[in-house]
């Protein structure tokens, strides 16, 4: 009876520092775009901020994930010196093009609205880029991979319903296309563009 | 002469006989089968048959851009917001015209006569559409819908991707459909072009389709340069987003959860 009880009371700890640690997804988005709104804000100069918002996209975005996801079903016949190669490339081309990509904005004013709970992996936050003078209000529906819920990672970027990890896929595809599905071939791109 | 007038009157007449069978065959089917809709519209389901061309046609696209729209876009972004906004606003009272006749062809009457309340209310308590009175009287979520949008939910595949001169991407069955904007179907070029009604110019047309292109441009002005800066192959990226957006709006969803297929998602879950 006694162990019983020390076991319920186990159990129950377990359960509650495991709630604790769990983020909800649109609240880790919140705190996501606070970080970066908060860096755009700043006195700093472009290089800081490109800096610092590669920091942010490499502690929530789920960089390899996207990769394999952009790259198709090409992913299967690569051997795992080339899935390396990949990977490495990838992630030098996605933080610079999604840094520089955010670098542009001046103080971006976003609010999560709300959430859908598509499957126990993937939930969409719902929210919205107030408009300037200069652009209209933009929707932003954010993929957020929640595997491990005390990780929660992006992977996707719906932006007024146009995915972009979708539009890269199609993207990539045309560059193996053109290439008789040769992947040094995108290898050779990607690198180039992290170059420039 | 005369058989020129003749042949042309055929031709109209014949087209329109084609579109109506096929809207009353196919309508049946309708709505009914939303992920047939779905498939056949898919972005990476749509063939690029002539890439070389459209890539070329693309090129010039840009150039044109580069000339004309980018330099008054940049211009007209710099206007104040309440310009703009009206601008906006009158050019998308204009296209409801041609959306009201397309949301009757997809069934959708309430639609039709909600958007028919809305041009009513905003070209006379609105001053031609410049302000969005019906908005404030709560008839809003106003979506535009042509002729293409209907053949699709009519069932019809969009054929291969095109890119066409001036006007962008395109597929074959938008570019046919939109025919039919040209042989009576859109209000707005019947009552500026087609006939002599003495209240409007065939200018008010030409300019009203020049004005939409600017305030599109300038509306998606850093969104254009950024995504022409970061990619790797901006005429694929452009091709992409183009379908994409062209799917959501056959379905009538900015939803991507109801559209996306999240298998290859699932797949990378290792």
């Amino acid at each position: 009876m006694y162990s019983r009880k020390i076991l319920s009371i186990v159990f129950f700890y377990f359960l509650i520092l495991g709630n604790t640690h769990s983020i909800e997804p649109d609240v880790f988005v919140q705190s996501t775009v606070n970080r970066a709104s908060k860096i755009l804000s700043e006195n700093l100069s472009k290089e800081e901020k490109i800096n610092q918002l590669k920091l942010i996209a490499e502690e929530t975005v789920d960089i390899n994930g996207i990769g394999f996801y952009t790259l198709g079903t090409i992913r299967k016949n690569l051997d795992n010196n080339q899935k390396k190669r990949y990977s490495e490339l990838f992630r030098e081309y996605f933080l610079k093009s999604f840094s520089s990509r955010l670098s542009e904005y001046t103080n971006p004013e976003i609010d999560v609205l709300s959430k859908e709970v598509l499957s126990e992996n993937y939930t969409i936050v719902n929210s919205l880029l107030k408009g300037t003078s200069e652009r209209p209000e933009v929707k932003i529906d954010w993929r957020v991979y929640t595997k491990n819920p005390d990780n929660p990672l992006i992977r996707d970027l719906i932006i007024e319903g146009l995915s972009l990890a979708r539009t890269q896929k199609e993207e990539f595809a045309s560059i193996l296309n053109s290439n008789n599905n040769d992947i040094n071939a995108l290898f050779k791109t990607l690198e180039e563009f992290s170059k420039n | 002469m005369i058989e020129y007038i003749i042949r042309i009157a055929m031709i109209k007449k014949i087209l329109i006989v084609i579109f109506t069978t096929l809207a009353l065959t196919v309508n049946v089917n309708a709505g009914s089968d939303g992920n047939l809709i779905l498939k056949k519209n898919e972005p990476s389901e749509v063939k690029d048959c002539f890439e070389k061309l459209n890539r070329a046609t693309f090129a010039f696209n840009q150039a044109l851009d580069g000339v004309i729209f980018k330099p008054v876009a940049s211009i007209y972004r710099k206007l104040p917001s309440p310009a703009k906004t009206g601008v906006s606003n009158s050019l998308e009272n204009i296209s409801h015209l041609l959306t009201i006749p397309n949301n009757v062809l997809q069934g959708d009457f309430k639609q039709a006569g909600i958007n028919t309340g809305r041009f009513v209310i905003n070209t006379t308590l609105g001053i031609l559409g410049i302000f969005d009175v019906a908005e404030y009287l709560g008839l809003s979520n106003y979506e535009k819908e042509d002729y293409g949008q209907s053949l699709a939910k009519f069932g019809v595949g969009p054929g291969c991707y095109i890119v066409l001169p001036v006007l962008g991407p395109s597929t074959v069955r938008d570019t046919i459909a939109s025919t039919l904007n040209y042989l009576g179907g859109d209000p707005w070029y019947n009552v500026t072009i087609n006939n002599d009604t003495q209240y409007f110019k065939n200018s008010d047309y030409y300019y009203s389709k020049g004005a939409a292109g600017v305030d599109f441009r300038a509306k998606n002005y850093d969104s254009i340069e950024n995504l022409e800066n970061n990619s790797l192959d901006f005429y694929a990226s452009v091709k992409s987003l183009y379908l994409q957006d062209r799917q959501q709006k056959i379905l009538n969803s900015r939803k991507i959860i109801n559209t996306q297929d999240d298998s290859d998602w699932e797949e990378i879950n290792q």
